[in-house]
């Protein structure tokens, strides 16, 4: 099966001879078009570590990453920094956008970066932020946008281009309940409406109600992967979870709905 | 991409970058004045002998070409005149006096220079007409007496001068005014030479074939074989120095000692300036290590963060050096033109090709450390 993003084996080690941290160790996942998957675990799990090295800025020590049928261990630097620009969308915890742009010029900017801004840009552009609930905030500067709306201009840019692969790093981090939960639902919906491969690492279990997978991390490994709905939606109501190993042994529920059988949130404003 | 990046963030912190271009206005207005004062107290010394009508200007050997030591009697420079490829000489002699400013409102030190009407030495005159004979009690005066004593072409000049211990007065008609011809720092009056005998401190009263001047102005058949004719020149005439105009007026005491101290100021304050411009952009870069480290995750390449970078450091220097140069000539209209600040077309352009050139140099350290900026550590995903 293709799918739009793949690792196989993947390990980061730093260090060497005596000294040695084994950051990320063989781990293999994959991620559909239109899939959302979501990776959580504790502080030094791996996970960001994973997210970097999925996103072209850190090279593994071992194993393959496929994106778009592209894999990254052959490119050179010049041609990570290219392939970042066309074919991944992300998104960071801060530092989403450049103040001095406004929400409508941020998100031109990954056209721009690729050298297609041209008047088919420019209402895709409109659009999607129209779409995210910032129709009315297209010519604000980013101090005047709230944490969500900044976000969500973040979620556009990412977007904006068609990348093969959509990332989040703690998207939440920032934000209060009520605009975590905006934030991911809308990340979420658009990630399913446009087919995209969308992997968020978050510390918050609450968020992962939104994803159709959930893999666990842990000392660098998967430690779990739960597919089931009905788990999904157990480890989210759950809220931020303190002892990470109490939920790696649960079982999924058989019969548990798939996503298609659930009811599709609307698109949060 | 890299100039609109650069061009918008100007536009939102417009006040930031107006702030360093304003200081390097300030700079680039130092740096104009202390070229151009550079330039006027240099022509109060090399005037006369830059614009001298000559190719080669003959000294007497071993007195250190100094215009007051040397002495070249009649007999020599007609020798110079015989030598092959000579096209003419011309005796110049040079000494201080005072103008007796009209109503005895007061004086102004000049220099009297003694020529031989016709010949290397006489300048142009701009109004009025050319000395007449060698003993004629006329004069020209250069435009800076002119400016200082309102003389005009017709009037009468009373020239001041000290004979042992008595002064004495002569009175010489203005028959025309040169452009600006200082000598030894001062402006100047030009006579024929044997009126300029009878008036300088120590007056003689001398024949033609008698005359002793300080130098022989030497005017050559082809120009471009100057350094050449010296060495013929010294060769059959014996004890004489033959230079160019360069490096006689550069030998004019004072001057080289004058022209370093005011390159010294030049070149500090370009210093100044690059460290001014380089600590802004530095500590700008170092603000922006964030957004750059989210520009580079996001596919930005490190060309379209440096020249995103340079552009700004080009456009804020070129920015501050117009304010700068617009602020200094405007300036240098309300200044009086007895004032040593003289604004030649050279020395700007070099001076605002200097300061131009000190942005890229400021920036370079900048531009660096914005290309090294690793994205992961910038944005926080390191843990």
């Amino acid at each position: 099966m293709g799918y739009a993003l793949e690792t196989r084996n993947v390990k980061k080690v730093y260090g060497s001879g005596n000294s040695v941290a084994i950051a990320v160790n063989n781990v293999s996942l994959h991620v559909k078009q239109g899939e959302f998957l979501a990776l959580v675990g504790p502080s030094g799990s791996g996970k960001t570590t994973m997210l970097s090295m999925l996103a072209a800025l850190l090279r593994p020590t071992a194993g393959q990453i496929l994106i778009d049928g592209r894999e990254l261990g052959k490119m050179s630097d010049a041609e990570r920094t290219r392939f970042r620009r066309e074919k991944i969308g992300f998104t960071f915890q801060s530092n989403n956008l450049l103040p001095f742009l406004t929400a409508r010029e941020n998100v031109e900017l990954m056209l721009r970066l690729n050298g297609k801004f041209d008047k088919a840009g420019q209402r895709r552009v409109i659009e999607l932020m129209e779409r995210l609930g910032l129709g009315e905030r297209l010519n604000s500067l980013p101090r005047q946008l709230s944490g969500g709306q900044q976000q969500r201009v973040a979620i556009a840019r990412a977007l904006v281009h068609n990348p093969a692969v959509v990332l989040a790093d703690e998207p939440t981090a920032a934000l209060d309940t009520e605009r975590a939960h905006q934030v991911v639902q809308t990340f979420a919906t658009l990630i399913h409406e446009q087919e995209r491969a969308g992997i968020m690492v978050t510390h918050d279990l609450r968020m992962v109600q939104y994803a159709d997978r959930v893999a666990q991390m842990m000392d660098g490994n998967i430690a779990r992967e739960i597919t089931a709905r009905e788990e999904i939606n157990a480890l989210a109501s759950e809220g931020r979870i303190e002892n990470p190993s109490a939920r790696l042994h649960a079982a999924p529920t058989p019969g548990s709905p798939s996503r298609e059988q659930m009811p599709q949130p609307a698109l949060a404003m | 991409m890299p100039i609109y990046l650069a061009a918008k963030e100007m536009w939102r912190l417009k006040g930031r970058f107006l702030l360093i271009a304003s200081v390097i206005a300030l700079i680039t207005t130092l740096v104009l004045f202390v070229a151009a004062l550079a330039e006027g107290l240099g022509n109060g010394n090399k005037e006369y002998l830059e614009k001298l009508n000559a190719d080669l200007i003959a000294y007497k050997s071993g007195v250190d070409l100094s215009v007051q030591t040397s002495r070249l009697n009649r007999p020599t420079a007609q020798e110079i005149r015989r030598v092959q490829g000579v096209r003419d000489v011309g005796q110049i002699s040079a000494a201080t006096a005072s103008v007796v400013l009209p109503n005895a409102t007061g004086n102004i030190g000049v220099s009297i220079l003694g020529v031989e009407p016709g010949r290397p030495g006489e300048p142009p005159v701009v109004q009025g007409r050319q000395l007449s004979d060698l003993n004629a009690r006329e004069a020209l005066i250069d435009r800076n007496t002119a400016l200082r004593t309102n003389l005009k072409v017709g009037d009468t000049i009373t020239l001041k001068t000290i004979q042992g211990t008595k002064e004495e007065f002569h009175d010489l008609r203005v028959v025309g005014i040169t452009d600006g011809r200082a000598f030894f720092l001062q402006p100047s009056v030009i006579m024929p030479h044997l009126t300029w005998e009878r008036v300088r401190p120590g007056a003689v009263n001398l024949q033609q074939s008698q005359m002793v001047s300080n130098i022989v102005a030497v005017q050559l058949m082809n120009p471009q074989d100057a350094a050449a004719m010296a060495q013929k020149i010294q060769a059959q005439v014996s004890d004489v120095q033959l230079v160019d105009r360069v490096t006689a007026y550069r030998a004019t005491p004072g001057y080289k000692e004058q022209q370093n101290t005011l390159d010294t100021q030049k070149y500090f304050a370009l210093f100044i300036g690059v460290l001014v411009v380089g600590g802004f952009f530095q500590i700008q870069t170092l603000q922006k290590v964030p957004q750059l480290g989210m520009l580079k995750a996001i596919g930005a390449s490190n060309w379209t963060i440096a020249f995103a970078l340079l552009a700004q450091v080009l456009l804020v220097t070129v920015l501050g050096v117009t304010l700068g140069t617009l602020a200094s000539l405007g300036l240098s209209l309300t200044f009086p033109p007895t004032l040593p600040i003289v604004f030649t077309g050279g020395a700007v352009i070099s001076a605002i090709a200097s300061l131009v050139l000190i942005g890229p140099l400021a920036g370079i350290l900048s531009i660096r450390y914005a290309t090294r900026v690793e994205p992961l550590m910038a944005i926080g995903m390191t843990g």
